[in-house]
């Protein structure tokens, strides 16, 4: 038997190798610049003393025993990694919960159904600093429309940003705002790509919406489901310019905010009435960081994958 | 060659000989700064240097305030950056200094250090050294803005003593004013909300027990300090925990708020901001009658000369210039800032008595002394002044993170 397509193919011509080779030298130039370089430098300089002005030396582990052990750089690293794992909670259950029951809603193509899909997706194309502003002047214990509308019921100023109680969960509910059309579209992409025969059968056979929605839509979603869990965790642990731009660098009150990504910032390039620069200790959290995003994701990539197969 | 050719030739000869030449002495330096809102002040100022040294040209280049340390350190680690640098005082300069970025500065090359007091150039010296390496720039001072007018339409007094304060606030409240603007939702603005308030009831003593080590900021006096803090609580905006630093600056100058506690550096901005304000500038309650005026002290930064600076002798001749009584004058004039400098003459009286302020005040304790190392007394307080005002732990508590926190590198307090 002949390997047919081996005497089919045509040898790559080196003049074309060489216009892709040169047409893709600059994004590969800046991608190695400003991404690589960057990524392999903080892996070196979490093994280092530095400041960001002079490596003053080779410390091993000494970064990552003290933003894991040390207090209170311990404290602070768990303060935030719990506001990380809440935010992807939340976002699971009430962002990702509301997308799928909305996806399906405009699946079912109900009147009006067009502008509905508008209007869910129009935050998202919004810049997150603008919404975080927003939602910043929304919340605004004086001056804010919530609580004007909430004086109109005799209810008093709620300082929604101030209070420990109420700040992560203010700044949660801006994000879901925000992002709400993007894992609805995901999710609803993936509804469509179910066989109307399916759904026809199924309704044929008597099941109404909530056993439509149960026992049909939702096991044949499953690989939708996989990317947007999959988006929602990075993105959870990514978290940065809402926090950042809502409540400000130090997660402020009192650490209620403060999320991974704004403290390794401020650890890493410090502030001028925060504290000193670290790069050392900021790089250190970064490789943590991206050492156990990578390794959750791997793993739930693994079993959402065991789970789209098996079912 | 016609004569009128050779005179043309020689003329443009002349004149390439001297641009030349000029181009031969001229030192165009840059001055690196994150005071954006200053580039008018700043360029006047300039154009008077190079007025009398016309030789060298300063182009003002400024960079965010919030990413402005880490753009410096950047350059500087490039071998690159301004040759004179704004910088920040205390720890902030020391990083650099230890790194080996900036010069120092002796009389041989600024005499007029001479011109500043002991207190302001120990904010731009190194420890380790003893040398100075910032000419400091500007004292800043935290205390009270009183708005004159709410006062005079609730026919009240502006308080002196902690009681008055609490009395006035009473009588203000009733009527339907705030009585203070300031909120916890900014955390650096909180952290000179402590300074001002606190200080008063803490008084030089503590600070000298504290820096020689005899005690922590366990010590009761620091504890009850704080607890005076809460009683402030009903007398602040209702959902103070979320007022902003811009918030409290609009609730006061709109007349919604009597008092704010703030610092000097915001006279001019509010100035601009409401030029009809009748207001004014005092120290913040004292304990008890009879006691020293308190406001709180310290010196925002310096102007410090890159190391690596291609024209250093023009650097050091600007700095020289920035440490005159002919800056300074000038200076506090354009910027409503209080100049170290001695001899100053600050014509404006609000700022004036600003500067008069400052022969009492007492230092800003975590700015001064406890900026060093990691963790900063700054980013502990910060983190939690805020839950103690919600009344999520107790004063003891923050006092002991504080001590705790800082035992990390402050030896005085380790074992304590």
């Amino acid at each position: 038997m002949t390997d047919g397509w081996r005497h089919t193919e045509r040898p790559f011509p080196w003049r074309r190798s060489l216009w892709i080779a040169a047409l893709l030298t600059p994004a590969l130039v800046v991608m190695v610049l400003f991404v690589l370089w960057p990524l392999l430098s903080a892996f070196r300089f979490a093994f280092y003393e530095f400041n960001g002005l002079r490596p003053s030396g080779f410390i091993g582990f000494e970064n990552f025993r003290e933003v894991l052990f040390e207090k209170p750089y311990s404290d602070w690293t768990y303060n935030a990694l719990k506001h990380n794992v809440v935010a992807f909670l939340a976002l699971m259950v009430f962002e990702n919960g509301t997308a799928f029951l909305i996806a399906f809603a405009l699946l079912k193509a109900l009147p009006g159904h067009r502008v509905h899909q508008v209007i869910v997706f129009l935050p998202v194309v919004l810049s997150a600093v603008i919404v975080g502003f927003l939602w910043k002047l929304f919340l605004h214990p004086l001056f804010g429309l919530v609580n004007q509308l909430l004086g109109l019921v005799g209810v008093g100023a709620i300082p929604w940003l101030g209070n420990e109680n109420t700040a992560l969960g203010s700044i949660l509910f801006a994000n879901i705002w925000h992002w709400l059309g993007f894992p609805t579209l995901v999710l609803l992409a993936g509804m469509q790509r179910i066989s109307k025969d399916v759904l026809e059968a199924a309704r044929l056979d008597g099941a109404g919406d909530y056993a439509l929605m149960t026992k049909i839509v939702w096991p044949l979603i499953a690989p939708s489901v996989t990317i947007v869990t999959i988006l929602t965790f990075i993105g959870s642990f990514n978290w940065f310019e809402i926090p950042y731009v809502m409540a400000g660098l130090t997660g402020s009150p009192g650490g209620s905010t403060d999320v991974l990504g704004l403290y390794f910032y401020r650890t890493a390039f410090g502030s001028t009435t925060t504290g000193i620069q670290d790069f050392g200790q900021g790089s250190a959290l970064a490789v943590l960081m991206f050492v156990f995003v990578a390794g959750v994701t791997a793993i739930a990539l693994r079993y959402l994958r065991r789970r789209e197969i098996e079912q | 060659m016609s004569r009128r050719r050779i005179g043309l030739a020689l003329a443009a000869a002349s004149f390439a000989w001297g641009f030349a030449t000029s181009l031969a002495h001229a030192a165009d330096i840059s001055f690196w700064t994150w005071r954006q809102e200053d580039k008018a002040a700043y360029n006047e100022l300039f154009a008077d240097f190079t007025k009398a040294n016309p030789d060298i040209h300063v182009k003002f280049e400024s960079f965010p305030d919030e990413n402005y340390p880490t753009i410096v350190s950047t350059a500087l680690a490039g071998g690159k950056g301004g040759d004179v640098i704004h910088t920040h005082a205390y720890g902030w300069l020391e990083q650099f200094v230890k790194a080996g970025y900036f010069e120092p500065l002796d009389m041989s090359t600024v005499p007029s250090l001479a011109n500043q007091p002991a207190d302001a150039l120990v904010s731009g010296t190194y420890r380790a050294d003893k040398k100075v390496y910032s000419l400091p720039f500007a004292s800043q001072t935290l205390g009270l803005f009183i708005n004159k007018d709410v006062f005079a339409k609730a026919g009240l007094t502006p308080p002196t003593t902690w009681d008055e304060f609490i009395a006035v606030s009473k009588a203000l409240k009733e009527k339907g004013i705030y009585p203070l603007a300031n909120g916890m939702g900014t955390s650096w603005f909180n952290e000179m909300f402590v300074a001002i308030f606190t200080n008063p009831f803490l008084g030089q003593d503590f600070v000298s027990d504290l820096t020689s080590g005899k005690t922590t900021f366990k010590d009761p006096r620091y504890v009850a300090a704080l607890g005076k803090l809460l009683e402030l609580r009903p007398y602040m905006p209702e959902g103070f925990e979320g007022i902003d630093y811009e918030t409290a600056g609009q609730l006061f100058l709109s007349g919604k708020a009597a008092m704010l506690a703030g610092g000097s550096f915001d006279i001019a901005t509010y100035r601009s901001q409401n030029p009809a304000i009748n207001m004014d500038f005092v120290a913040p309650p004292m304990a008890k009658a009879g006691d020293t005026p308190q406001a709180t002290k310290f010196f925002d930064g310096g102007y410090a000369v890159n190391s690596k600076s291609a024209n250093k002798e023009a650097a050091l001749k600007l700095v020289n210039w920035m440490g005159t009584k002919e800056f300074g004058d000038k200076f506090s004039a354009l910027l409503g800032n209080i100049s170290p400098i001695k001899g100053v003459v600050i014509k404006d009286e609000l700022l004036s008595h600003v500067a008069k302020l400052n022969e009492t005040a007492m230092p800003h304790i975590n700015v001064i002394y406890f900026r060093f190392e990691k963790p900063t007394g700054s980013e502990l307080l910060q983190g939690d002044i805020t839950k103690m005002m919600s009344g999520s732990i107790t004063p003891d508590q923050l006092a002991a993170d504080i001590t705790d926190g800082l035992a990390k590198w402050y030896k005085p307090f380790q074992g304590q």
